[in-house]
């Protein structure tokens, strides 16, 4: 129960951290944002005086950092997404065991299938006794691969 | 008098917020980039307690499923989930093997035990029981991993210690990669469909399917096979349960059977790929092919020492997310190459009438014999 009382106590204290870190990047994330909205305004500003090499330079600074901005925003909401698991489908490989018949026949995994155990039902082909040979999963994405 | 350079009074502004901007940035860089790292670790840690959440989830629906308990499982399952193994001391190593040996036993039949009385309906059924001990201990896994990486986040936010942040950050992708593995696999041993690591029992069966095949100490059986002329004794962990059984006394016991009398030994399992590697690329060595603490390794190698005999090592290469879920198309393909060297090795380096024990280890999950 004490364990319980602390450990609850320690949760609120990580939290009350968390959210103090959360105000300081979001007040560096505005006072950036700020920054850039000027940059952006003085950009417009210059480019009226026809200064283009001047004005470029302010856009650019103003982009990269409103950029950096929504980056850092983007990222912290990252954590109220949901997480979903991964599920893959498994499939079950059936096989007959009449050696002149061999007709093979894939269906999605049951509870109870495993490699090797000999089926009740008959083969649609020819009525021989059915086995499983295989279970596996397909993946469908392919690894990524580097030139080296 | 100005004291930044430019024409208006907009221009030394954003000149002056600049400066404020790059001193900010020379004392508090560090800190703003701790920030930044405590964010991702926040996020995974976010995801991680999703995962465990899903694997306790997982195993009490299994339990209540299979097991029929007369009572809500889902306190004696967290009191499961928080089971630890206190390793023996190592100040006098000698002996020690056979210590770990006594406590991983024990361990194991507690385990089993405690399933046992969460699930009194699945009680007699072996296979039920070691396929909930599996997903109890993907559980266990997930919680644990958990546990560890909470603990370095709180302790690198109360001391704001940029290294032990930074430590935990580094090691990130490889834990969430596992852990995303073990939260595959939850589904994968409640069902009982064979893993990566089901590679080695696989073609250990495939070998020995159709012969006679008789339990050995423990929990493992062994079959008798023609193989090219020679005579092949097969091993492999009992399935098809989720079980590894215990290789290193089964492999001493038939050679003390054989009386060492054995060409060779060859073990078969599932190896870890590095990047770069293909799934289920199969590749052969030398020494005990087996995992774990070390124990059967341990027993295998004193007594292919003990009577001087060869042992080789087959293996089919993997990644760890591999290993342990549902086992990839790319391995059940590969278990007929891994034959095919099995063959090689037999045939090259041994004679005709010669009596070669082959070995396949993993969990037996999903396959049968």
């Amino acid at each position: 129960m004490r364990m319980n009382t602390l450990s609850r106590s320690k949760q609120t204290n990580s939290t009350s951290t968390s959210s103090r870190i959360n105000t300081y990047l979001i007040l560096i994330v505005l006072v950036v944002l700020a920054l850039s909205i000027v940059a952006l305004f003085v950009a417009a500003q210059v480019l009226l005086t026809g200064d283009t090499i001047t004005a470029g330079l302010f856009a650019g600074i103003g982009l990269i950092a409103m950029a950096m901005c929504v980056f850092l925003l983007f990222q912290s909401r990252k954590q109220t997404a949901e997480v979903k698991l991964d599920i893959p489908k498994v499939m079950t490989i059936i096989e007959c065991q009449n050696k002149g018949c061999a007709n093979k026949t894939t269906r999605e995994f049951q509870r109870g299938d495993y490699v090797f155990k000999d089926l009740d039902v008959a083969c649609g082909k020819c009525g021989g006794k059915q086995m499983i040979t295989g279970i596996y999963k397909e993946v469908k994405e392919k690894e990524k691969t580097y030139a080296v | 008098m100005s004291l930044v350079p430019g024409s208006d009074s907009l221009t030394q502004i954003i000149s002056l917020l600049t400066y404020a901007f790059f001193i900010v940035f020379i004392f508090y860089g560090q800190r703003i980039q701790m920030y930044i790292m405590v964010r991702e670790v926040e996020n995974n840690l976010h995801k991680l307690r999703v995962i465990k959440d899903e694997g306790r989830k997982t195993a009490i629906e299994a339990l209540k499923e299979m097991g029929k308990p007369t009572s809500d499982p889902s306190a004696r399952v967290d009191r499961y989930l928080d089971y630890f193994t206190i390793s023996p001391q190592t100040m006098d190593p000698s002996g020690i093997v056979y210590k770990l040996d006594h406590i991983l036993d024990m361990r194991d039949e507690r385990l089993k035990e405690e399933v046992r009385l969460m699930a009194p309906a699945a009680a007699g059924d072996e296979v039920q029981i070691n396929n909930l001990e599996n997903t109890l201990e993907a559980a266990m896994a997930l919680n644990y991993i958990y546990k560890v990486v909470r603990h370095y986040y709180i302790q690198g936010k109360k001391t704001l210690s940029l290294y032990v942040i930074m430590q935990l950050q580094m090691i990130l992708p490889m834990v969430m990669k596992e852990a995303e593995a073990y939260g595959s696999a939850l589904k994968a041993f409640a069902y009982g469909q064979p893993i990566g690591d089901s590679v080695g029992p696989l073609i250990a069966s495939r070998l020995m399917h159709g012969y006679e095949a008789r339990k050995v100490y423990k929990d493992c059986v062994v079959a008798s096979v023609p193989f090219e002329g020679r005579t092949a004794l097969v091993l492999k962990a009992e399935g098809p349960g989720g079980n590894v059984g215990k290789p290193g006394d089964a492999i001493e016991g038939v050679i003390e059977e054989q009386q060492g009398k054995l060409a060779m030994v060859i073990m078969i399992d599932a190896g870890l790929k590095l990047e770069g590697e293909l799934v289920g690329e199969v590749s052969e060595g030398i020494g005990a092919a087996i995992g774990g603490p070390g124990v059967d390794a341990f027993k295998i190698e004193e007594k292919v020492t003990k009577y001087k005999l060869p042992l080789y090592a087959v293996i089919v290469k993997e990644d760890i997310g591999d290993a342990v879920s549902p086992m990839r198309r790319e391995i059940h393909e590969a278990a007929d190459k891994a034959i095919e060297r099995v063959r090689d090795i037999v045939k090259e380096r041994t004679k005709e009438g010669d009596t070669v024990l082959i070995v396949g280890v993993g969990n037996s999950i999903g396959v049968g014999q």
